[in-house]
């Protein structure tokens, strides 16, 4: 179990449940996005988990977009990242431009079937009003010669609680069936 | 009370030098299985491999990213029978590596398997690489690791290397 241990100057030490899953959301056939609504602001960071896929026609990979809040405003959103696609690695960004901020690769259409992207994506200190929030987000996904694997960095300059938070495809229509995300709350 | 969400499933401590590492019989019941590794070799050089319940079929594919002091660079293994943990990074002979590997949805017969891996090891690399095992959908219930170099089995994990195993539930 993983705990956080408080022990302070031969005080009693107190055990409790640290992480908690919050809510899980599968996606049983093609939808546009997965919204986590109505986060509780009682944990200290938020992660995210899960397998993702895209409809994108066409192609063996789409760009996933993360949303805060239902903020559409594309000032607020930009984006840095490192990835590598089995030849050379490489560095990018997106600074505004899109009412979201990219957030990683999934397959699409044109990949195997039963292919899917995996992402752990943490956001820490969530309901701080104090701070614009950051996301960090470890993923990407392979396809026996071809794929990326990334890390990826997220800006909401906004100080509001992070309340909402919503996962979809930038270029395809839809997550693709067999996508599912679950949502974990880190106590402090 | 709060359901427990992030619980261990085994932690293994090699008692003397040994071959190969297996920890098999892992439940279902979880959603993601993550792995902390601490590994250590007999012999230099070589790298960690990983196979998934026993499979020794071409079904291993990764890609990878690291970075080792002097460049950043990326790599791809294909059609494997076994997955490499870790690009430009052999295995030492003292405990100073890390290695985390998160399976997502393990238990389900749906989808391919992928794995995210990281390693770490101050003296060579800091990496990160998507690994995908592509047999026919199914559950995973073992992991098992040897040090291989380049398709031949050589070096034992040392005395003292640790492998932990962790079972995460969603809701």
């Amino acid at each position: 179990m993983l705990n956080s241990i408080v022990g302070l100057h031969g005080a009693g030490i107190t055990v409790t449940n640290s992480y908690e899953s919050i809510q899980t959301i599968p996606v049983t056939s093609a939808t546009p996005s997965i919204t986590f609504s109505s986060i509780p602001s009682t944990y200290k960071h938020l992660q995210i988990r899960g397998l993702v896929r895209s409809d994108r026609s066409g192609q063996t990979q789409d760009i996933l977009g993360i949303r805060l809040n239902g903020d559409t405003t594309t000032t607020n959103y930009a984006a840095h990242w490192l990835q590598g696609d089995g030849s050379s690695a490489a560095g990018s960004s997106t600074i505004g431009g899109y009412a979201y901020a990219w957030n990683g690769y999934a397959p699409a259409a044109n990949s195997t079937s039963g292919n899917y992207g995996v992402m752990v994506l943490d956001i820490l200190d969530y309901s701080d009003t104090n701070k614009n929030k950051v996301t960090r987000m470890l993923g990407g996904n392979d396809q026996n010669g071809s794929g990326v694997a990334h890390l990826w960095s997220t800006l909401w300059a906004q100080t509001s609680a992070v309340n909402s938070v919503t996962i979809l495809p930038v270029f395809g229509s839809n997550l693709a069936a067999g996508t599912t995300l679950a949502l974990y709350g880190i106590k402090g | 009370m709060p359901t427990s969400t992030y619980e261990k499933i085994t932690a293994y401590t090699v008692p003397s030098n040994t071959t190969t590492v297996t920890l098999s019989s892992i439940p279902s019941t979880y959603t993601d299985l993550r792995l902390v590794m601490v590994p250590a070799s007999s012999s230099g050089t070589n790298g960690i491999r990983m196979r998934v319940n026993g499979d020794t079929g071409s079904n291993y594919s990764g890609t990878y990213l690291d970075g080792n002091g002097s460049n950043a660079a990326s790599w791809r293994d294909t059609s494997a029978t076994q997955f490499q943990l870790g690009y430009r990074l052999g295995i030492n002979t003292t405990l100073t590596q890390i290695y985390t590997i998160d399976f997502q949805n393990y238990a389900n017969s749906t989808t391919y398997k992928t794995a995210l891996v990281r390693y770490n090891d101050a003296s060579a690399a800091a990496g990160t690489a998507v690994l995908l095992w592509r047999k026919t959908p199914e559950a995973i219930t073992s992991l098992s690791f040897n040090i291989n170099s380049f398709g031949s089995s050589t070096g034992d994990f040392i005395t003292g290397s640790t492998f932990t195993l962790y079972g995460i539930k969603a809701a």
